[in-house]
């Protein structure tokens, strides 16, 4: 059973065609990870599905509903969670709490008994402070429970990131370039950390350049090129794709 | 938040109930006053300004709405006073939640000129009909009355008004660590992650500003009741500015900062009245000075320096 | 009726000349600097203001001229150098805060210096209106939208023929790859602030004899300057010469057949009214975020 099914989707700026007719769908559960060369439409393909972007044409579906042209908090409703290939951390904030605002849609969000100090509302607010502080032992970060947001290094900032989609205890989740920019012990300790989440249950769909994260994890592969889809299948199947090669993979393998 | 962030409120609140045996005379009394009023204006435009990051150039306006109700109905239509308060606190809400979707999809600058724009055009209205407000000249305000029994007298405003700051403070503490304070937090932070993780960022933008209009209203007709008497400077774009000053210098998204800019900037004005151009020049320099060497203001700035973290 | 709806033409666009010039002002600094100069208003006043004074020293007008615009480009380049480059990067907020601090030293000195009253400068060239079509027409007028268009071209011109100009352009849209070609930012910067206020000096040197001048007008004649530039779109140049005339002219024609009391108000119910519709102003290019 399809979780997500994508049909012919696009989105033109401009001139620019930066998705065309691509087709696609992933089942519940597994890791499916997006690859392409830089510009091949890969980020650009995470936001129209995570409503960041409004489809030009071509139908999103989740879970038998469509969900093209939805608002990123209408998707986050239904269980869709995502991280930024350009963090986006709130740095006013400390690190906790950047957890803990993933938690938002399952809270009591009602101004005037937060301002009240409405006892069932702070209840609410410990028991979550204890499940964030519980997420970020879960990604690795226990050495920052008491930090702020701004004095955290890039690497923890990503992993904070995830903490805080898992907050949204979503079934869903997208990781744009979980590794980028970091270095090999903390690109294995991501690796790590996305079966772990796979592991749990949530069908993961990642954008990575690592071809060896990538390869490792991947239970299906789509490749892009110049937003087309190139091909779709197995890691096997899309490492030995000739057309994958020639415009990718070259001599790696 | 900590136990310790409610320290300073009762800090604040033992200052408050020692203060008017301390002070010599009305002179302070009345100052004392001023400063508190200013303080809880001040700390629902930080809810807005520091911790939504919004920006509002034109929430003088607000007061003003409020301020002429207060005014303008027991005058010339002979409602009660605490009617008008309410119909002035309304009405400022309802002019903040219609413009405040348009207003909200501006950002930056283009934010700040419509609010200025807003804050402008109240002013010039409630300066050019004359009939009803007194003009530029202004008009008597009836006292507030409260079931029967007339509020006037330093002591019973002083009261009233330590009691709203306590009371707004708390407000303020409670907000900031709730899923509510949180959510806007984090839209100050990155609309974009807010947006993500299911916050209807126009819906909370929206409700902060009519929730500091309501406030700004109810506390201009306050303001008004109390000097008894109101002009339209109240409501004019140096206020707004003076506003978003107390702000910035106490420091934004921090609510003692609210307090401590309010009463500076209260009490700064005082200091240099005699001075008339060079009290310009003084109030451009000190905010100058700030803004360059404490951008981030004064209370989180101190609090940096003597002691990491909360 | 004609030369009722001339007349407020008339009066509307030489109005609109001298917001047109602010808002270049606030054009010029935001594109160099991402900053709102809310000081731009001073410019203006600070032009009007000196040239009356260097009048009433006995001065000629051509050195009355270049004095009341050498001045205020000279406070420019003071205020940039000490209140904007030592927080470069700073929030908005902040920098918006710093230069309404400006102004009101600014305003304050002038204050203090020349004191509150109102002055007049003589016409450039005589005070015999002119008319036409049944409206009058002050020969000052003429002054000002000749000028203002001599401005307007030698600016186009300085932006899009000589490399200084390019220099500017290149830095207002990406500030380190300009920075990264070997243009001086700083320099950039610099001229930029320079300019602006001579810009509103001048601006405000030749609409003092018909309007007068005094310590306070920068205050509205700033802020309409800045919906002018944000009508025409923030950091559009043309845009802002046209909003600049807009809002003149629609000030003249809301004072002239709705309500002289509310001519102040004209201008912001217009912008609130644009903005709503057009959040980017007329001419704002529509633009996306990159997550």
């Amino acid at each position: 059973m399809a979780l997500l099914e994508v049909n012919q989707l696009s989105i033109h700026f401009g001139g620019v065609k930066a998705v065309q007719n691509v087709s696609f769908s992933i089942e519940a559960g597994i890791v499916y990870a997006v690859i392409g060369p830089n510009g091949a439409g890969k980020t650009t393909l995470f936001n129209l599905i995570t409503g960041i972007y409004t489809p030009t044409s071509g139908t999103i579906t989740l879970d038998h509903e469509s969900i093209g042209g939805k608002t990123p908090n209408e998707l986050a409703q239904r269980g869709v969670a995502r991280t930024f290939q350009n963090l986006q951390i709130c740095l006013n904030m400390s690190a906790i709490e950047n957890v803990m605002v993933g938690a938002h849609l399952r809270l009591d969000r009602n101004l005037f008994l937060a301002a009240l100090r409405w006892p069932a509302i702070r209840a609410r607010d410990q028991a979550l402070r204890q499940e964030a502080a519980e997420l970020m032992r879960f990604v690795g970060l226990q050495d920052y429970l008491q930090a702020r947001a701004d004095s955290m290094p890039y690497g923890a900032l990503k992993r904070l990131e995830i903490a805080r989609a898992l907050a949204m205890k979503p079934r869903l989740i997208f990781l744009d370039e979980p590794a980028a920019g970091l270095n090999t012990k903390e690109t294995q300790d991501v690796d790590a950390l996305v079966r772990k989440v796979a592991d749990s249950g949530i069908t993961v769909v990642l954008v990575e350049h690592d071809m060896k994260l990538v390869m490792n994890l991947s239970d299906r592969i789509l490749v892009l090129d110049y937003g087309k889809k190139l091909t779709e299948g197995t890691a096997l199947e899309v490492r030995n794709n000739p057309d994958v090669i020639a415009a990718y993979l070259g001599a790696h393998a | 938040m900590h136990k310790s962030a409610f320290s300073g409120l009762y800090l604040i609140m033992a200052v408050l109930l020692v203060l008017p045996f301390v002070l010599p005379n009305s002179f302070y009394m009345d100052l004392a006053i001023r400063m508190a009023m200013n303080a809880v204006i001040v700390l629902s435009l930080n809810l807005l300004i520091g911790f939504a990051g919004q920006i509002s150039l034109g929430h003088a306006g607000f007061l003003g709405i409020g301020a002429y109700a207060s005014a303008v109905l027991p005058t010339h239509f002979d409602w009660h006073p605490l009617l008008a308060l309410g119909a002035g606190a309304v009405c400022a809400g309802v002019l903040a939640a219609v413009l405040a979707r348009p207003i909200f999809k501006l950002k930056g600058h283009y934010l700040a000129m419509a609010t200025l724009g807003l804050g402008i055009i109240i002013s010039i209205v409630v300066r050019n009909e004359a009939g009803l407000t007194g003009g530029p000249d202004g008009m008597p305000v009836p006292a507030m009355a409260l079931l029967g029994h007339e509020l006037s007298g330093d002591k019973l405003w002083y009261w009233l008004t330590a009691m709203l700051l306590s009371v707004a403070i708390w407000f303020s503490l409670n907000l900031i660590d709730s899923p509510f304070g949180r959510a806007l937090r984090a839209l100050h932070g990155s609309e974009v992650a807010a947006r993500v993780v299911g916050v209807d960022v126009v819906r909370y933008k929206v409700s902060i500003f009519v929730v500091s209009a309501v406030i700004a209203s109810v506390m201009g007709s306050l303001t008004a009741h109390y000097v008894g008497f109101v002009t339209p400077n109240l409501a004019d774009f140096f206020h707004s500015l003076e506003l978003v000053t107390m702000v910035v210098i106490g420091g934004m998204a921090s609510v003692y900062g609210s307090v401590v800019g309010a009463v500076l900037l209260t009490a700064l004005p005082q200091a240099l009245t005699s001075f008339e151009g060079w009290e310009t020049v003084a109030f451009g320099t000190i905010l100058m000075l700030c803004m360059i060497f404490l951008p981030k203001g004064l209370v989180p700035t101190l609090a940096a320096k003597f002691g990491k973290g909360e | 009726m004609l030369a009722q709806f001339l007349q407020f033409l008339f009066s509307g666009i030489t109005v609109g000349a001298t917001y047109a010039l602010a808002a270049l002002g606030f054009t010029l600094i935001y594109n160099a600097s991402n900053v709102i100069n809310f000081a731009q208003g001073e410019f203006i006043m600070l032009g009007g203001m000196l040239a009356v004074y260097f009048t009433q020293a006995g001065l000629a007008l051509p050195l009355v001229l270049v004095l009341a615009i050498a001045l205020p480009a000279l406070v420019g380049v003071v205020l940039e150098k000490l209140a904007i480059e030592p927080v470069k990067g700073a929030e908005s907020v902040t920098l918006i805060i710093i230069t309404i601090g400006a102004s009101l030293v600014i305003r304050g000195l002038i204050q203090v210096w020349l004191g509150k009253g109102a002055y007049s400068l003589p016409a450039f060239s005589g005070d015999v209106p002119l008319q036409f079509m049944g409206a009058t027409l002050m020969p000052q007028s003429l002054w000002v939208l000749g000028v203002t268009a001599l401005v307007v071209l030698g600016l186009w011109y300085f932006f899009n023929r000589t490399l200084h100009g390019k220099a500017i352009l290149a830095t207002s849209h990406n500030r380190l790859a300009a920075e990264l070609v070997g243009i001086n930012t700083n320099w950039v910067l610099f001229m930029s602030f320079a300019l602006s206020a001579a810009l509103g000096a001048l601006g405000g040197i030749l609409v003092t004899p018909i309007t007068l001048t005094s310590y306070d007008v920068g205050v509205m004649l700033g802020l309409k300057g800045f919906v002018a530039a944000v009508v025409g779109g923030l950091g559009n140049g043309l845009g802002a010469v046209l909003g600049g005339l807009l809002v003149g002219i629609l000030e003249a024609f809301g004072a002239g057949y709705i309500s002289s009391s509310y001519k102040d108000a004209m201008p912001f119910v217009l912008i609130l009214l644009i903005l709503f519709f057009k959040p980017r102003g007329l001419f704002g290019g529509r633009s996306t975020e990159r997550v």
